[in-house]
C-alpha cells in the first residue's frame, strides 16, 4: 500500500459549522436529526452562519436551540411563521428560518402558516411531517393518515368525525406569494440528495428575494408509530408518500417562472 | 419647547411611539383604537420603520417577540378582545426577557362587551392575565400630553428592564380631542444596545438564544427568582403618581386616567360646597404606588376608589390602606357618571365614614 502523505487527505464529510456537536436527545429512528443536519448543511454551504436567524418550534424539536449553532429564537406553538415575520421586517437582509412540526405548522399555527404564505414573506420553513403529535405523546394530528392509529384515535382515524388529512402542500400552492414549496420523504441516501436540491432552491427563493418557501419532509416516528425504524421507513414509502406525494409543487427558483403541477 | 396641537389621544400616542424610536409596529383593527394602525400605515414608512397589518393579534404580539427578539423597539396596539388573545405571547415575552409596548385601549367587556369606555381590564393589565409568575410595566395615562410622553417612557422602562410595558387607556381618551405639546419631527433619542439580541451572529463568538423553555424545575426557579427579584427593584424605584388638592384634604378619591380626570372635576364641586376633597391619580399601576397613596389616605378620614369597572384597583387601594375606610363607586358597560353625579357620590361616601359605617375590609373582624 502506497504512504498517504498529509497534504493528499481530503476532508469529505465532517459536521456542518451550523450543528452543534453534542447528542441529541430524539428516540431511535426519528428523523429530526437529520433533517436538523440537512439544514445546517444548507447555513454552511450559502455562507450563512453569521447572518441566520433559526426560530425554533414547540415540539420534539424544542430543544433544536441546543443543535444549531447560529442564533436562535424559541417560539410558542404554532407561531414561528409570525416570529419570522417579526425579524423578517425589521432585519431584511438576514437569512430567516423556521424548523415546525405538522401539529405546529397545519394546526394550531395554521393561521400564521398561510398568511406568512400569503404575504409571500421571504422566510423559509423546514416542515417536518411525521403525521403525529410526538412531543405530547403520540395524539392525532391534522395529518395523521386515515385509520392510523393514535393516542386520540385508538381505533384509527375516523376520517368522517375529523375529515381527512391536511396537505399542506397543496394547500399552499394556490397562494401567489408561495416562491417554492417542495415534499421529499428523509428515506433514502438518493432522497436526501433530493431533499438538498429542494433545500437549496427554498434557501435561495429567500435570498433572492423571491417569495415565501417550504421544503416538506415526510418523517418518521417509529416510536408513536408502533413501528421498529425499519418498518416506519417502509411504511413512509410506502402508505405516506401515496397520500402526500413527493415532487416540487411551487418552483419559481428555477427562473422559469412557471408553477409545476403537482408531482406524478 | 414645540407649540400646542391639538390631537386625538390615539393620535398621540403615535407620535408618542414614533418619537419614543418604536422600529416596529404590528397590529389588527379593533375599535376603539383603530386610528393607532391607521396612522402607523403610513406614520412608521415615513421613518423607514416597519408597518405591517397582522392577520390576528396572535400574529401581532409574536411579531412583537420577533422585532422585539432581534433588537428592535416594537410595538402593538388593541383594545379588550384583542389584548385577551395576546396573552400566552405576552409570558413568552416576559419569560424570554424581552422588552416591548403595549398599548391597550380598554373598551366594554366580557366577551364582545361594547366600544364603550371601560377600565375593566385592569386586574388583565395589572395582574398578569397570561400564565405563569411575570409582572407588566402598567402606565396609565390622563391626557392627550401623557398619551404622547407614555409610549416613550414606555420604550425606555421596557429597554431598561427587558419586559412588556402596558399604556392601559380607554375609549374616551382615545378619541378624545386635546392640546398637547408634540415636537413636529422625532427628537434625538438614545437606544441602549442589545448584547443579548438574536440578530445574526455577525462574528460574534457565541450564540444568542430567545428562550423561555427551562426544563429542569431547579434552573426555572432560579430563572422565576431573577425575574422577581427585577420586579422588587422595579417596585422601589419605579413608582409614579400625581396628587391634587390633597394638602388640606379631609377625604380622598383615587382614580386613574379618564376616571381620574372626571374625578378632579367631581372634586373641584365639592370643594365649592365645603367638602375639602384631594385626588390620588397612580400613573405606574404597576408598581402600584401604595406608600404614597397610604401617607395621604392614613390622614383623611376615607378614600373613595372611583373607576369604570366593578372594582379592579379597588383592591390594590385597600392594600395600600389596611384598616382604613375604603369606598367604591364604579360604573360598567361604557357608561360614564356625569362629574355632578360622581359628586355626589363623594358626598355620601364621606358621609359613611365620618359616620364610621364604612367597611374596613382590611380589619379582623370576630
Ligand atoms: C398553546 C399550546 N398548546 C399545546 C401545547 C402542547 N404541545 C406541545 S408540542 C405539541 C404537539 C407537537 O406536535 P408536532 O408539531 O407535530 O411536533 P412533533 O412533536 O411531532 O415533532 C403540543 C400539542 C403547547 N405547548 N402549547
Amino acid at each position: 500500500m502506497p504512504e498517504v502523505q498529509a497534504e493528499q487527505i481530503k476532508c469529505v464529510f465532517d459536521r456542518p459549522r451550523a450543528l452543534a456537536d453534542r447528542p441529541h436527545h430524539y428516540c431511535p429512528g426519528c428523523s429530526h436529526g437529520i433533517f436538523h443536519r440537512l439544514v445546517a448543511e444548507m447555513i454552511d454551504e450559502f455562507g450563512l452562519f453569521d447572518k441566520t436567524i433559526a426560530i425554533v418550534p414547540v415540539g420534539c424539536s424544542v430543544l433544536a436551540f441546543n443543535y444549531f449553532e447560529c442564533d436562535v429564537m424559541e417560539a410558542s406553538h404554532g407561531r414561528a411563521p409570525a416570529v419570522a415575520t417579526g425579524i423578517k421586517r425589521t432585519l431584511p437582509d438576514r437569512f430567516v428560518f423556521t424548523y415546525q412540526g405538522d401539529g405546529d405548522l397545519a394546526s394550531i399555527g395554521m393561521s400564521e402558516t398561510i398568511h406568512t404564505a400569503a404575504r409571500g414573506e421571504k422566510v423559509t420553513i423546514f416542515f417536518v411531517n411525521n403525521g403525529i403529535y410526538g412531543m405530547t405523546g403520540g395524539q392525532m394530528a391534522p395529518t395523521t393518515l386515515e385509520g392510523q392509529k393514535s393516542t386520540t384515535s385508538p381505533a384509527g382515524r375516523d376520517i368522517a368525525l375529523t375529515g381527512p388529512p391536511i396537505d399542506m402542500c397543496t394547500l399552499l400552492s394556490s397562494l401567489p406569494g408561495v416562491a417554492y414549496l417542495a415534499r421529499i420523504p428523509l428515506t433514502s441516501p438518493k432522497n436526501l440528495n433530493t431533499a438538498r436540491k429542494y433545500m437549496r432552491k427554498a434557501v435561495r427563493a429567500q435570498i433572492e428575494g423571491l417569495g415565501f418557501a417550504l421544503v416538506e419532509a415526510l418523517c418518521a416516528c417509529p416510536v408513536q408509530w408502533g413501528m421498529d425504524p425499519k418498518q416506519a421507513i417502509k411504511h413512509i414509502d410506502e402508505n405516506v408518500t401515496k397520500v402526500y406525494p413527493p415532487g416540487e409543487y411551487v418552483d419559481r427558483v428555477s427562473g422559469n417562472g412557471k408553477d409545476k403541477a403537482k408531482a406524478s | 419647547m414645540p407649540d400646542l396641537r391639538l390631537v386625538k389621544g390615539n393620535e398621540a400616542i403615535c407620535y408618542g411611539a414614533v418619537h419614543g424610536g418604536c422600529e416596529a409596529f404590528f397590529g389588527y383593527p379593533i375599535t376603539p383604537q383603530n386610528e393607532v394602525p391607521e396612522i402607523m400605515s403610513w406614520l412608521m414608512p415615513k421613518y423607514g420603520r416597519a408597518f405591517l397589518q397582522a392577520e390576528s393579534e396572535i400574529a401581532s404580539i409574536n411579531m412583537i417577540y420577533g422585532a422585539s427578539g432581534a433588537g428592535k423597539r416594537a410595538m402593538s396596539s388593541s383594545s379588550s378582545p384583542g389584548i385577551s388573545l395576546m396573552m400566552e405571547g405576552i409570558s413568552y415575552i416576559a419569560g424570554a426577557e424581552l422588552p416591548c409596548v403595549l398599548i391597550s385601549v380598554q373598551r366594554g367587556g366580557p366577551g364582545l362587551g361594547n366600544i364603550a369606555p371601560s377600565q375593566s381590564d385592569y386586574f388583565q393589565a395589572v395582574k398578569g392575565g397570561g400564565h405563569g409568575d411575570y409582572n407588566n410595566i402598567v402606565l396609565a395615562p390622563w391626557n392627550a400630553q401623557e398619551m404622547y410622553d407614555h409610549p416613550r417612557i414606555a420604550f425606555e422602562l421596557a429597554d431598561k428592564y427587558r419586559m412588556p410595558v402596558i399604556v392601559l387607556t380607554d375609549a374616551v381618551l382615545g378619541s378624545m380631542l386635546e392640546p398637547a405639546r408634540i415636537p413636529d419631527e422625532p427628537p434625538e433619542i438614545e437606544v441602549p444596545g442589545k448584547p443579548w439580541a438574536a440578530c445574526g451572529r455577525g462574528g460574534r463568538d457565541h450564540k444568542n438564544v430567545i428562550n423561555s423553555l427551562y426544563l429542569e424545575p431547579e434552573v426555572l426557579s432560579d430563572h422565576n427568582d431573577k425575574l422577581q427579584a427585577r420586579y422588587a427593584t422595579i417596585r422601589e424605584q419605579e413608582k409614579k403618581w400625581d396628587t391634587r388638592l390633597v394638602d388640606d384634604a379631609e377625604f380622598l378619591v383615587a382614580a386613574y386616567g379618564i376616571s381620574a380626570r372626571i374625578a378632579f372635576s367631581a372634586i373641584k364641586m365639592a370643594r365649592e360646597r365645603g367638602l375639602k376633597v384631594g385626588l390620588f391619580r397612580p400613573v405606574t399601576l404597576w408598581p402600584f404606588p401604595s406608600e404614597a397613596l397610604a401617607e395621604i389616605g392614613n390622614r383623611v378620614n376615607g378614600t373613595l376608589v372611583f373607576e369604570l369597572s366593578g372594582g379592579q384597583m379597588l383592591e390594590d387601594v385597600r392594600l395600600a390602606l389596611p384598616g382604613r375606610p375604603v369606598e367604591f363607586f364604579g360604573k360598567m358597560g361604557g357608561v360614564l357618571p356625569s362629574p355632578s353625579e360622581l359628586c355626589e357620590e363623594i358626598f355620601k361616601a364621606a358621609e359613611r365614614c365620618n359616620a364610621g359605617s364604612s367597611s374596613r375590609t382590611n380589619q379582623v373582624r370576630v
